[in-house]
């Protein structure tokens, strides 16, 4: 089947949806790809890298649509803004669309590609289930957008981020709040950290602590019982007492702050406001808030989408094309994202892509199928579910044997002490004492060895081996005792076993010295 | 010498023993230990040689010349890869040497016992002889498979645990005539059937047991050849043999306790074979999904940006002979200050220890060689492990799923670290036959491929 990316047609969008590298991934997968003319420009991929990698090059826009079997995008059909033609008009009946689609914010959307009769395929919708994580592109540009919204407040912020001391006096370092430790959240943690500054996270889910204090960054807790998280590993809307708590922690963190990074999302819903108008005037003058819900509303109550706005002299950053402003890195992986589920899609990998609504991760992603809606799709199963199963079975039948045993152990210990007496019982009545002299050193002897060969350390058990093969040849004692025999055959037969035991003392001494030799500090 | 002198050194010999075996306990006090092993020894031959032997010196010069002069040259030409075929066949000759010593005990006409002590003695004859000739036949099969000159496949008779148990009561039988007709003075034919049986005993028990499994058969011939010295003491009540037995057999005993447990068996269970064959299925339908190839530069570029990196040699390292392409490695690594350690599996390899020697021939300092239960917990801080021609040891299914044949079996957490690459020749399935999830995993890269070359490949490239 033919793929045709054609380029972005929304202002100022950079990214593209395939590089020349991920194009030669795909031609293995068995498509034929077509990328228009100038589509990879704005992240740095020009047409040639493309020719080489085996694309096809095509000047215009409507023969690239018309000629694919799917076309792959990064952003939602929309009309060109110079001509007025939509995108949507180039599709016909049976292609596939894969991209960005955001079919909750768009229902009018869905409903004109369903009329067209296409298939489409949201990469915003694909499930967040650990099988699905490579082809999760929400997740790449998430933590793109936290690096890029890291970079920019440092842009606008008129200090270092590391504490320095030098010549000319002190620098504090710049404190960073990141609210929400989401993939964007941890990413800008990761980022800021990388940079000197000291970092403070705040999240409702309390399972992200772990991740937060992996990264070295504070994780600000509040005094209050409430779980935050909700279905497919997002958070959830919490109780008025929760928020109040919350804004109490977040009013006073806005004094002590210069950086405030906010990544608070609840799916379907526009995002909360978590920073209000006179917390933003309680920071100190200088400071910079970077706002990366501003698309969904903002965190902040001040931000405007898009903008750039200085208010009670702190910079408040609302871009939305955080990931198209790092073009080049941001293709590269949600390239990679759509390879990885076309070869999902492509399991014989001949170039032919079958839409499996069995498949969860692919019924996930497919909200228009051959002029149907298939939005949403079942809720995915809550984060805690796919780690139970996998546990339980590894951990219920391991006590079960256990329990059963516990008695019988004791028991047959108790069993085997008694037989053990009764037999030496037996032997003391019947054997002669010169016997039982040898027997009390042999049983001696065992008990020494248990108590020394414990405490070998386990590097050294091939050298044990060689050494004790090497004295275990002390039976050539039993050889010398009988090689002054009167009786020839015996001398010559007790020859004969010196000479074996003596391979083996000469031999295991000499290669277990070798041994020890090499071990070496 | 009198027979005094001659029971002190022997006293002073058991105690050189017992201290050799001590010295064990790290590697610095190791040599002094393998000192007092040889300084035992010495002392013990000389005195028996000056005590006991009255006669016959030129043959007895011989035979310790001639054969020390092989056990040297051996010694120096052993490849530390072949170190489990020479202990094998190193253990082969003791058993030999036990049957041997308790025939010519048997035959000697100036040796008479008469009432309970003749039973007991013929009853130790008989056992020095059993013990031996089992160690001896299963030593030489041990030896055959892991030099490969045998199958390393189980051999799997029909009705092979009746054929054991039948050669078990026969050797009882055997054993019970002997001491009878030996009461009446003869008993040679039962003897040496019997001996006939223990050996086929020995072949056949070894034969049923696959490659994997020869750390544990190593350790129980290892210390099937201490009990073999040990019923020779009896026989000959000479407490030296009794107590250097003794301490060869504990030692060979725990050490099979251990091999056992590190892969979560029983040691009958070991011991009756055939392990690896009737999991055929499972492999079948074990987990599968798509591995993630990668190539040896982006290997490179993965170590170069790591800061603590964990080696996972097993027997595939030993037969690539890729452990000098590890150090070298490790060394690079190490000088670009990145952590480098070793986790070992107790069952790594042929033999308890395998992989340490291995390493130390490499030149790799043993004090970042660690073992499984020491460095298990420090996985989730790793940036790359290297499974280098291991499976089963870093198979997550040992964890995850209780119908697993290695159910409950302590592995190496690798997966648990941020990457891992595996060398592998290719996707086959490790001895247990179970296939491995842990090269479907989104963390785990595969580097297919020689060992050794893929090594050398990510060298030049790093």
């Amino acid at each position: 089947m033919r793929i045709g990316v054609p380029r972005e047609i929304h202002p100022g969008e950079k990214r593209v949806a395939t590089t020349p590298d991920v194009v030669t991934g795909l031609m293995k997968l068995g498509f034929e790809i077509t990328v228009e003319n100038g589509a990879g420009e704005g992240a740095s991929f020009t047409d040639e890298a493309y020719r080489e990698a085996g694309a096809a090059i095509v000047d215009d826009a409507d023969e690239l649509w018309s000629g694919s079997d799917i076309v792959l995008k990064v952003r939602a059909p929309e009309s060109e803004p110079e001509t007025g033609r939509d995108e949507i008009d180039r599709l016909r009946e049976g292609q596939i669309l894969i991209s960005f689609l955001w079919p909750g914010q768009n229902p009018e959307l869905l409903e004109r590609l369903a009329e067209k009769r296409v298939t489409a395929l949201a990469m915003d919708s694909i499930p967040r289930i650990s099988r699905a994580q490579k082809l999760d592109a929400l997740s790449s540009m998430a933590n793109i957008a936290g690096y890029r919204a890291v970079v920019e407040a440092a842009d606008n912020f008129g200090r270092f981020f590391m504490g320095q001391i030098t010549a000319a006096g002190k620098v504090p370092p710049a404190r960073v709040l990141v609210i929400g430790a989401g993939v964007a959240g941890l990413s800008a943690i990761g980022t800021a950290k990388g940079m000197g500054a000291i970092v403070r996270a705040f999240d409702t889910r309390p399972e992200v602590n772990e991740q937060v204090e992996s990264m070295d960054a504070e994780f600000l807790m509040l005094d209050f019982e409430e779980e935050g998280s909700g279905a497919g590993g997002y958070a959830k809307v919490m109780s008025k007492e929760f928020i109040d708590a919350e804004m109490a922690l977040f009013r006073q963190q806005a004094e002590e702050v210069d950086i405030i990074i906010t990544t608070a999302l609840i799916p379907g819903k526009p995002a909360p406001k978590l920073i209000t108008a006179d917390m933003v005037e309680a920071m100190k003058p200088g400071s910079v808030i970077v706002d990366l819900a501003a698309e969904q509303g903002g965190n902040c109550a001040l931000t405007e989408p898009d903008e750039l706005v200085t208010r009670h002299g702190v910079t408040i950053i609302g871009y939305t094309d955080l990931p198209s402003r790092l073009a080049s890195t941001a293709s590269q992986l949600y390239a990679t994202n759509l390879r990885h589920l076309l070869q999902d899609m492509c399991p014989e990998k001949d170039g032919e892509v079958v839409v499996d609504m069995q498949d969860e991760v692919i019924r996930g992603a497919t909200v228009v199928r051959g002029g149907e809606i298939t939005w949403p799709a079942p809720a995915p199963k809550p984060t805690a579910a796919p780690a139970s199963p996998a546990a339980k079975p590894a951990a219920a039948p391991a006590p079960a044997p256990d329990g059963k045993k516990r008695t019988p152990a004791w028991l047959g210990r108790l069993v085997l002490f008694g037989l053990g007496g009764l037999a030496l019982l037996g032997l003391g009545a019947v054997a002669p004492p010169s016997f039982m002299a040898h027997f009390t050193v042999f049983v001696l002897a065992c008990f020494v060895g248990y108590m020394v060969v414990w405490n070998v350390t386990p590097a050294l058990h091939t050298p044990l081996m060689s050494v004790t093969n090497a004295i275990s040849s002390i039976i050539i004692i039993g050889a010398l005792l009988q090689i002054s025999s009167g009786v020839t055959w015996i001398a010559w037969l007790a020859g004969f076993t010196v000479l074996i035991t003596s391979i083996n003392i000469a031999g295991g001494f000499a290669v277990t010295r070798r041994m020890l030799a090499m071990f070496r500090k | 010498m009198s027979a005094g002198i001659v029971t002190v050194a022997y006293i002073g010999a058991s105690i050189l023993f017992i201290l050799a075996l001590g010295g064990l306990s790290h590697p610095e006090t190791a040599r002094r230990g393998n000192l007092y092993g040889i300084a035992g020894m010495g002392i013990a031959l000389v005195a028996t040689l000056f005590g006991v032997v009255t006669a016959n010196y030129g043959l007895l010069i011989g035979g310790l010349a001639v054969g020390g002069l092989i056990g040297l040259l051996l010694a120096r030409r052993v490849q530390m890869t072949q170190m489990p075929e020479l202990v094998a066949i190193l253990h082969s000759l003791v058993g030999l040497a036990a049957m041997l010593v308790g025939f010519a005990n048997f035959m000697d006409p100036n040796i008479q016992y008469s009432g309970v002590e003749a039973t007991i003695h013929d009853v130790e004859v008989y056992l020095g002889i059993l013990i031996g000739a089992v160690t001896f036949s299963g030593s030489v099969i041990a030896f055959g498979k892991l030099s490969g000159k045998i199958s390393g496949k189980p051999l799997m008779l029909p009705a092979r645990h009746w054929l054991n148990l039948v050669l078990l009561l026969a050797s009882i039988w055997y054993g019970i005539e002997f001491v009878e007709q030996s009461a009446a003075g003869a008993g040679l034919m039962p003897l040496i059937i019997m001996s006939a049986v223990a050996l086929l005993f020995g072949i056949h028990m070894v034969m049923a047991i696959g490659g994997a499994d020869m750390p544990v058969v190593i350790s129980m011939l290892n210390s099937y050849s201490g009990w073999a010295a040990a019923a020779t003491g009896f026989m000959l009540s000479n407490d030296l043999l009794i107590v250097t037995g003794a301490l060869v057999g504990s030692s060979g005993a725990i050490l099979s306790y251990i091999m056992c447990r590190a892969m979560n068996r029983r040691f009958l269970a070991v011991i009756a074979g055939g392990f690896g064959t009737s999991t055929g299925a499972a492999a079948a339908d074990g987990a599968q999904g798509e591995v993630d190839p990668i190539e040896a530069p982006e290997a490179a570029l993965l170590l170069a940006g790591a800061k603590e990196v964990m080696i996972v040699p097993g027997y595939g390292m030993a037969v690539a002979q890729a452990q000098h392409a590890v150090c070298e490695l490790t060394k690079q690594l190490k000088d670009r200050g990145v952590n480098v350690r070793f986790g070992i599996h107790p069952v790594a390899g042929r033999m308890p220890g395998h992989m340490n020697v291995l390493l130390a021939e490499a030149n790799v300092p043993y004090d970042i060689v660690f073992e499984m239960d020491e460095i298990n917990d420090d996985f989730p801080d790793v940036d790359v492990s290297i499974v280098i021609g291991a499976n089963d040891i870093v198979n997550p299914s040992a964890q995850d799923e209780p119908d697993s044949p290695i159910a409950g079996m302590p592995v190496l957490e690798v997966w648990k670290g941020t990457t891992t690459f595996v060398l592998k020749r290719s996707m086959a399935t490790g001895y247990a036959g179970v296939q491995n999830p842990l090269f479907f995993k989104d963390n785990t890269r595969m580097l297919f491929g020689d060992a050794r070359d893929s090594l050398a490949d990510v060298l030049r490239n790093l």
